[in-house]
């Protein structure tokens, strides 16, 4: 069974300055073990989207659609149910650990928090249980007892894993893992990541799933089964890893792809596509294509009409008029 | 602690200073409205002849001095103070742990949900209460309760802190005592609460955008959970330092609502000084004060050295 | 310089249209409004008589009636004429003491974030100095020593509430000090006083303007306390000396509300309108800082 499926999912967050719809329409599969890597630029939606998987959208957002988790739509879900849902079910590692720890607990009681919260192991044993994930890690048991502040960033974003990984849940959600991190360190941790999350899958076809979010398609086209790109709150091409990052149809995937030869390459961090112009801004979004501004082969058609996400070879699916099916 | 050293430093000098610098004659300024011993005055003018830097050391070397008399009730200044310590202390202790009870109760409801019911009507009172001069809230209640309007019956002594003739070491003389802390301590807990309700509000209100609070609620913590046990604690040491902080605010309200209720203590001595003016009075009032705010600013960052493991490593 | 008006034009009709629909702003001003109308018409409303304790001609803390509305003082005089003239003195005293209270905390505060070194340290530490020393004792002491009269109450309320915006005004220059603009100018050479006026200043005002009106509160809360314990002049009624009137005479005692609630609630009224209004300007110009 499919664990994870977003069905025409839109979400709008109301502001001062007017409606801004940061997602728009999409509709993506996650198979079970299965690790689905989504790239695109700052403010496309990826974060906007993964949190709308445990229904953790600021209270100025509005979704419509649906996301079901092992086919329960988790936008309707009673409070409790949800409750119950989150964490043992599908977990998260945060952005930025030094913001998503709280600063004045420590982390051997924040990682205990879930486990005791859900029942995963009795009581008595959570202390154990804390002290061998950390291990998992790469972090000495020991350091349950220190507060966040006192462990380096690379250790910081380790806690974040270890806690994810506490209830054994079906799905990760790693929102940009590493981005906090220096190069060296960022490519340890994503390591330490992609390979707990194969080793602990809990059987042959019911693995671990992980959906990996990142600016970086260099860094997902090794690590992913799949890769989805999006653009302004929409899918604009999607399919297997390798083929995407080797032989990309839609022309911002080829921009992003010429962009990120090397895995995490710092420099290319804030100017990544080459391309002409910034990303747009969703409350304000162009017409027809939303990338025809910035595409070098846009077409006067481009400006009118959306294209759709089709079938474009087997397995994989683009959104451009100019991509021949 | 340094720094705590060097404000004190300030104050003397100022204190000294204050006093012999301005324009006029200090020694009228001291008889001002009184008749004063002739012999007194011209110790005085003679001790007040000597070199400035002289007197200044002088001064320095005791400024608690036990000598210092007040001109108004000829008694040693430091002695008065003393004694008038203890119902201050009583009233400001009451009215400081009732509001900051109160208060962050308050202030934790309304800025949970920002913009609700409660917070509305909350953060309305509490600013209104915020405009309010404090002895003026004193005497209408006075007026309410102790003297009785409007077929209101006057329930509430008028003021003092016992009855006369009042045993105040018996359980009898306690209840007197309690009976006359309710009007004074509920007008300071009405002003006071105000101000530590929308700290605690606003301190919670940051929290609030914390990603630590996304990640709680993702582990599957239920909303009381979250705000009990991750935004309260992070939204309450600031708060509670502020409280600290505030303290020369709670000083303002001590003097007006102990004259209003002829409480006897170092707010109604202040009170007393300034009719004179009883200069000696108020340069060890105010040294008196200056001590008590900088050493609860003091305490105040020892909380934090205490509660908040990120400075104390 | 025409561009630059005309910029400063486009911003504040900007803040005037975010203003003119926040709730509780317009609520502060429509008070203010009031207040201020009042108190500029008191001279020609109030015949001179009325307050003249020899010409009183009603009773002693007499309760309302037609011909006082709120009752009497001690003297006879009508507490609804005593309250209106006290609004001048009052609003009067309360806007003095803030320009210079805001004058002296823009000139700290500027000063402070702009120098570096031995001055900058020495202005932070009497700035820091004046906000821990408790506000009504020192208010207290210097008010003795230069003696009850209005212009002294201005200034000793002005000096004693700087403090606060001078940290404030501080930390916003130490925010623009960095900006590209100030750097090319201290490259191009330009003077101290050339920086601070033509690019910091300009750049802090709508945050000290908020800020004022902030402290014209807090001022008019001081005012009120130190008239109260009868700092200020005998011969101007405000508020604040009102009540000091109203509590030795022993209005409380005799359970004349009349002649205590009225003042109380004007206080109330004022402090709230400009606390309203500041709030108001602080959402609109710093929303960042604003809760
Ligand atoms: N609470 C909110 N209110 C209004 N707009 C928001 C809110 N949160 C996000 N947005 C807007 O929605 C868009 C999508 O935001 P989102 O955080 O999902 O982007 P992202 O792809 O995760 O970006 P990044 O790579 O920078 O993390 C952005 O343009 C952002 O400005
Ligand atoms: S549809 Fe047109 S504008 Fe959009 S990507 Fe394809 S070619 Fe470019
Ligand atoms: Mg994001």
């Amino acid at each position: 069974m499919t664990l994870l499926q977003f069905r025409d999912l839109w979400v709008d967050y109301s502001s001062s300055a007017g409606n801004v719809p940061a997602v728009r329409g999409v509709t993506l599969d996650v198979a079970a073990g299965e690790t689905l890597g989504i790239a695109g630029e700052s403010g496309c939606g990826k974060t906007t989207l993964a949190s709308a998987v445990l229904r953790l959208l600021p209270e100025n957002a509005q979704v419509r659609g649906e996301v079901l988790l092992d086919g329960v739509d988790t936008l309707t879900m009673k409070w409790g149910r949800l409750r119950a849902v989150r964490w043992s079910q599908a977990a998260i590692v945060f952005q930025g650990a030094l913001h998503a720890l709280n600063p004045v607990q420590r982390i051997g009681d924040q990682i205990a928090e879930p486990i005791r919260l859900h029942q995963t192991v009795p009581d008595k044993q959570i202390g154990a249980r804390v002290g061998e994930l950390l291990t998992q890690v790469g972090l000495p048991a020991s350091r349950a007892k220190s507060y966040p502040h006192q462990l380096s960033g690379g250790q910081r974003q380790r806690v974040m894993i270890a806690m994810a990984l506490a209830c054994k849940p079906a799905l990760i959600i790693a929102d940009e893992p590493t981005t906090a991190l220096d190069v060296m360190v960022q490519a340890q941790v994503l390591d330490l990541l992609t390979g707990l999350v194969r080793d602990l899958g809990t059987g042959p076809d019911r693995g671990m799933g992980m959906i990996l979010i990142s600016h970086d398609l260099g860094v997902l086209g090794t690590t992913c089964d799949r890769i989805a790109v999006m653009y302004a709150g929409q899918i604009i091409e999607s399919g297997p890893a390798l083929e995407i990052f080797d032989n990309p149809k839609h022309p911002y995937t080829r921009a992003l792809a010429a962009a990120f030869p090397r895995i995490g390459d710092p420099a290319a961090r804030y100017a990544p596509t080459g391309l002409p112009g910034d990303p747009p801004y969703p409350g304000d979004l162009p017409t027809g294509c939303a990338f025809h501004p910035r595409c070098p082969i846009a077409a006067p058609a481009c400006k009118l009409g959306a294209p759709a996400l089709i079938e474009v070879a087997p397995h994989r699916t683009a959104a451009c008029y100019k991509v021949d099916q | 602690m340094l720094r705590a050293f060097v404000t004190l430093a300030f104050v003397i000098i100022f204190n000294f200073f204050l006093f012999r610098m301005l324009p006029g004659d200090p020694i009228g300024l001291y008889a001002r409205g009184r008749n004063q011993d002739p012999e007194q005055l011209v110790e005085l003018r003679r001790a007040l002849n000597k070199p400035l830097l002289e007197q200044f050391l002088t001064y320095l070397r005791n400024p608690f001095d036990s000598t210092i008399d007040s001109t108004r009730f000829s008694r040693p200044v430091w002695e008065m103070i003393g004694e008038r310590v203890w119902p201050t202390l009583l009233l400001l202790g009451t009215a400081i742990l009732l509001a900051s009870l109160i208060g962050i109760w308050v202030g934790i409801r309304a800025g949970w949900k920002p913009g609700g019911r409660f917070d509305r009507m909350s953060t309305g009172t509490t600013l209104i209460l915020y405009s309010m001069p404090e002895f003026w809230l004193g005497m209408m209640l006075l007026i309410v309760f102790s003297v009785g309007v409007f077929g209101i019956p006057g329930m509430f002594p008028v003021g003092g802190i016992a009855s006369p003739g009042a045993d105040t070491s018996s359980p009898m003389g306690w209840l007197n005592v309690l009976w006359h802390l309710v009007l004074p301590c509920t007008t300071l807990v009405l002003i006071y609460l105000a101000d530590y309700a929308l700290v605690m509000r606003a301190s919670l209100i940051d929290e609030r955008k914390q990603e630590y609070l996304t990640l709680a609620r993702a582990k599957g913590l239920r909303d009381t959970s979250v705000r009990k046990r991750h935004a309260v604690p992070n939204a309450l040491l600031p708060t509670v330092t502020l409280i600290f902080l505030s303290l020369g605010f709670v000083v303002t309200g001590a003097i007006t609502v102990e004259t209003v209720f002829s409480w006897p203590g170092l707010g109604l001595l202040t009170y007393e000084a300034l009719r004179g003016p009883d200069i000696p009075l108020l340069q060890a009032i105010f040294l008196m004060f200056s001590i008590a705010v900088i050493a609860a600013n003091l305490l105040a960052e020892l909380l934090y050295v205490i509660f908040d493991p990120r400075v104390r490593s | 310089m025409s561009v630059a008006t005309a910029r400063r034009r486009l911003a504040l009709t900007r803040f005037a249209n975010s203003f003119r629909h926040d709730q509780s702003g317009m609520t502060g001003v429509v008070i203010l409004a009031i207040f201020i109308a009042t108190a500029i018409l008191a001279p020609i409303l109030i015949p001179d008589a009325a307050l003249d304790v020899t010409k009183a001609d009603g009773g002693r803390f007499e309760g309302p009636s037609l011909s006082y509305p709120l009752g009497t003082d001690e003297s006879g005089r009508s507490v609804l004429l005593l309250l209106a003239w006290g609004t001048r003195i009052s609003l009067t005293v309360g806007i003095a003491a803030t320009i210079i209270s805001m004058v002296l905390g823009t000139a700290f505060g500027i000063a402070a974030g702009h120098f570096r070194g031995v001055g900058s340290h020495a202005l932070v530490g009497v700035t820091d100095w004046f906000l821990v020393i408790p506000f009504l004792p020192l208010a207290i002491v210097l008010a003795t020593v230069l003696g009850p009269s209005t212009t002294n109450l201005i200034i000793v309320i002005g000096i004693t509430s700087w403090a606060g915006t001078a940290r404030l005004i501080r930390a916003q220059t130490l925010s623009i000090e960095g900006r590209p603009y100030l750097e090319r100018s201290k490259a191009l050479g330009a003077g101290n006083w050339y920086q601070m006026s033509r690019h910091v200043l300009p750049n802090v005002f709508p945050l000290v303007l908020a800020n004022t009106t902030l402290t014209v509160a807090i001022v008019i809360l001081s005012e009120t306390t130190l008239s109260f314990l009868g700092l200020g002049d005998p011969q101007a009624p405000s508020w604040g000396a009102l009540l000091d009137r109203a509590f030795s005479s022993g209005a409380v005692s005799r359970g004349a509300w009349w002649y205590v609630l009225p003042p109380g609630i004007c206080v109330v009224l004022v402090v709230l309108a400009f606390t309203l209004v500041g709030r108001a300007m602080e959402r609109i110009v710093d929303p960042r800082r604003a809760s």
